[in-house]
């Protein structure tokens, strides 16, 4: 499921709502479509165990039913964990992302030669006040410090890197954008295929708290 | 997790990836060790394109239901990926299993058109396959070809073990029986081919001879081994609603050109244009019922989600229950998120009352397809459209609202005057005149008419009574193109009207291995080894590379193409009988000379031969 775009993930979904005869609502007009948005498109590449998505529907059974419904029309590799009711005037979730956890860990072939030594050296590398990096855009290039954007990162069995960064439309950090600034830092290279990425949660602010960050999946409620 | 055949790396660095993963929804997965027949089932284009194929997904679904059979399917893989499979040796695989084509017991080609051959050749070159029958072992698949352009398969023979002539769902199963008891028997791969050659609609090129004469033409064309037969009889399916239709499509993640159901409401067609291929080769005309239609429409749509469906036929007004089913379709379900796309249908007031409930018609256009541009010439090749009935059904669709009119012509017909081809643009310019007459300006809502008229340029078809024509030259096509578009800049209305025209070079070699002998088959060889492949995209044709091949192989282009043919010449394709009689098209050759028209199937039948399949149009009302 990873090599699938973003949009031909979204059509995947709009022909399993109407698999799973999913009550859901459509917009008007000549060509109508489903009240359905995702909360942040993936890239291709990427495996996921947290992806969210939005969608409006006029009628609904339980959870545990929908879940039923909708998982038996699924191909193999993707599945639907959770399916919860938000409240009418919840706000839509790609407004509201502003963060995510991701699991990193190198490909055969690509990993470094000295783990250890590899991740001491990222762990110090992430204690600087600051880490500059030249981000180029179509017209000009400039300098990010991506340091504030990176909420947590520490290391994980089986030689892999947890990494919390800022995602969303305020603030977005692409996880292999740390490992390369630090070995871009080390004068290292970094393979386009170094990295096997999977996304393992959204989360956004809470509203009156915006320095607490909630899952996705707190919001709502299971529907009995 | 599903093993891939190719590597994480390789993936993310070609477009596309989805093209060869396979696990779409509705692919159908078996365990490979459990059957007795694995069949790999090839469209030899890009994905997209063969995945948008009818009857590949309708065999696919017939063989998967057998027990046997393990069908998966096979697709060309786009050049940047040929690119990285020939450098790093990978063996072209199947979606399904991911497992290498050169292990199946069949590799089947669907032959949808000639531009497609390069891509055959490539698909078993990867796959590890010889190219040519004679130099296959023992483990290779036997390569079976079918579909339009197996009613001449000659261009092809070397490459071919067997060839199907006519429609899959007969004989597949007396195959794979014929297969399973042979093998059980300790038979090898040549006792197959030997055997499945006997088999009605089975043609096995190996045991045919071809002699020449002096002048290039045929002088015989004889099997070469005894019980093979002399004559090889399409296969059709004489009871439309006895064929089993798709109850699953496959659903591709990737947006493919035909991205919705297709509900095939019809085989054949009763109008009998005579440069049309399809509308001989599929006679008689053969209808479905309702009830099978309206049950395959409420089983498609629930099974693959999709948001769209549509009609296929060769001439969908001419089905007998269109009204009941486009309004059944309507009712039930437009409103539920499902578009109804309607495919060409005259234009008419049902027609246009359909399209107004189903479309936008601020943002659709309007197609009409005279063909000619002369009612002489309409006449010639038979099409019973006049400019009557054009003009009334623009007529009636500018004031339902429409403003885009498009209009399909064809260019190089046989006894096609300047006269003629002046027409088309004649014919555009009163179309858009009649917009202006009828319309008043304050209900133009600023807009003008536009007219788009379009011309391909023709190429004669075998088992069509445009088979003895002489073909157009490049330059004379291009030449007719000129004229027409010159007339065009002389209308009075000109900035309404918009005339393209198609790539003549194409055409050419188009022209060459549609009417091909066995001969042509060295030309498609060369020039594939020279780097030919994908010749129907414009971005990877290269005219320079066939005509190089042309020259090698010493075969004269002009032979096949502009040659005149005499009524008595021994066709390459003569061995196949295809319903339709040689005495039929010569007569139907000889009325496109004399500007006769033929009455279509309903309104008279004429003789054509496809009465002895014994079913369809020709026994409608004796049952």
């Amino acid at each position: 499921m990873k090599f699938i775009g973003h949009l031909d993930m979204m059509r995947y979904f709009q022909k399993i709502m109407r698999r799973a005869d999913v009550d859901i609502c459509y917009s008007t007009g000549f060509s109508p479509h489903q009240i359905m948005s995702f909360a942040s498109p993936l890239g291709v590449g990427m495996e996921s165990r947290g992806e969210y998505v939005d969608i409006e529907v006029k009628s609904t059974d339980s959870s545990e039913e929908m879940l039923r419904r909708i998982n038996e029309v699924m191909v193999d590799g993707s599945e639907v964990l959770s399916y919860r009711l938000l409240p009418d005037d919840a706000d839509n979730a790609m407004s509201i992302v502003s963060a995510a956890d991701y699991r990193l860990r190198f490909r055969e072939g690509y990993e470094p030669e000295d783990w250890r030594d590899f991740m001491d050296g990222l762990l110090s590398f992430m204690k600087q006040e600051q880490i500059l990096i030249i981000k180029k855009t179509k017209k000009s290039e400039k300098e990010v410090d991506i340091r504030p954007m990176i909420y947590e990162l520490h290391e994980e069995d089986d030689h892999a890197i947890f990494l919390k960064v800022a995602t969303g439309s305020a603030a977005n950090l692409k996880p292999s954008a740390v490992i390369q600034a630090y070995m871009d830092s080390r004068s290292l290279p970094l393979s386009e295929f170094a990295l096997m990425i999977t996304r393992l949660e959204i989360y956004a602010q809470k509203k009156d708290d915006p320095s607490t960050l909630i899952s996705l999946e707190e919001f709502g409620e299971e529907i009995k | 997790m599903r093993k891939l055949a190719l590597s994480d790396e390789i993936l993310l660095s070609v477009q596309q990836p989805a093209r060869y993963l396979g696990n779409e929804m509705n692919a159908v997965m078996k365990d490979p060790d459990s059957v007795d027949i694995r069949f790999a089932m090839c469209f030899p284009d890009v994905y997209e394109i063969g995945m948008s194929h009818l009857g590949m997904q309708i065999l696919y679904a017939m063989f998967n239901k057998r027990d046997d059979v393990y069908c998966e399917r096979v697709f060309s893989p786009w050049p940047d990926m040929d690119e990285v499979m020939r450098k790093e040796h990978i063996h072209l695989f199947a979606l399904e299993s991911q497992d290498p084509i050169h292990e199946f017991d069949f590799l089947g080609f669907t032959l949808q058109y000639e531009m497609c051959y390069t891509n055959i050749l490539q698909v078993l070159d990867l796959s590890g396959i010889p190219l040519h029958a004679e130099d296959r072992k023992e483990n290779d698949p036997i390569v079976i070809g079918g579909g339009p352009c197996a009613y001449n398969p000659e261009p092809l023979a070397p490459f071919f073990d067997l060839f199907y002539i006519g429609e899959g769902e007969v004989q597949y199963d007396a195959i794979f029986d014929l297969y399973k008891e042979i093998r059980r028997k300790g038979g090898n791969r040549s006792d197959i081919i030997e055997a499945a050659a006997k088999i009605p609609g089975i043609y096995a090129p190996a045991f045919y001879d071809v002699t020449y004469k002096e002048d290039g033409t045929i002088e015989s064309f004889k099997p070469n081994t005894p019980g093979i037969p002399e004559k090889i009889t399409k296969q059709i399916v004489v009871n439309m609603d006895d064929a089993p239709y798709i109850e699953k499509p496959v659903v591709p993640f990737l947006k493919v050109t035909q991205d919705r159901v297709v509900l095939e409401i019809q085989r054949g067609c009763i109008r009998g244009c005579r440069f049309c291929q399809a509308g001989n080769v599929y006679r008689p005309l053969r209808e479905h019922s309702l009830e099978y239609l309206k049950h395959y429409a409420y089983e498609m749509l629930k099974n693959t989600g999709h948001e769209e469906i549509t009609l296929s036929s060769l001439s969908s007004s001419d089905y007998s229950h269109l009204k009941e089913l486009v309004n059944f379709l309507i009712d039930e379900f437009h409103g539920k998120g499902v578009n109804i796309s309607l495919p060409s249908l005259r234009i008419d007031a049902f027609s246009l009352d359909v399209m107004s409930k189903v479309q936008d018609v601020k943002k659709s256009s309007l197609t009409f397809a005279p063909e000619a541009g002369s009612q002489k010439q309409r006449d010639v090749i038979n099409k019973g459209l006049t400019e009557e009935i054009i003009l009334k059904g623009a007529s009636e669709a500018f004031h339902g609202g429409w403003n885009r009119v498009k209009l399909y012509f064809m260019l190089g017909q046989p006894t096609e005057t300047v006269e003629d081809m002046e027409g088309i643009a004649l014919l555009s310019e009163k179309v858009a005149e009649l917009y202006y007459d009828e319309i008043p300006k304050d209900q133009r809502n600023g807009k003008k008419v536009q007219v788009v008229a379009s011309s391909s340029f023709f190429v004669p078809k075998p088992f069509t009574p445009f088979q003895w024509a002489k073909m157009c030259t490049k330059d004379e096509f291009l030449e007719r193109a000129y004229i027409v578009k010159h007339k065009f800049r002389e209308m009075l209305n000109f900035k309404s009207l918009k005339y393209n025209y198609h790539e003549a070079d194409l055409t050419v070699l188009e022209g060459v291995l549609a009417r091909g002998d066995r001969r042509v088959a060295d030309v498609l060889e060369e020039a594939y080894h020279k780097g030919a492949l994908f010749d129907s995209w414009s971005e990877y044709f290269r005219n320079d590379i066939w005509m190089e091949a042309f020259e090698t192989c010493g075969v004269d282009i002009d032979f096949y193409t502009t040659r005149e043919r005499s009524l008595d010449e021994i066709f390459p394709w003569d061995f196949i009988d295809a319903g339709v009689t040689k005495e039929f098209l010569k007569r139907e050759w000889k009325n496109a000379m004399n500007a006769k028209v033929t009455p279509n199937c309903r309104e008279r039948c004429s003789g054509c031969g496809a009465r002895v399949f014994e079913g369809g149009v020709c026994f409608e009302h004796k049952n």
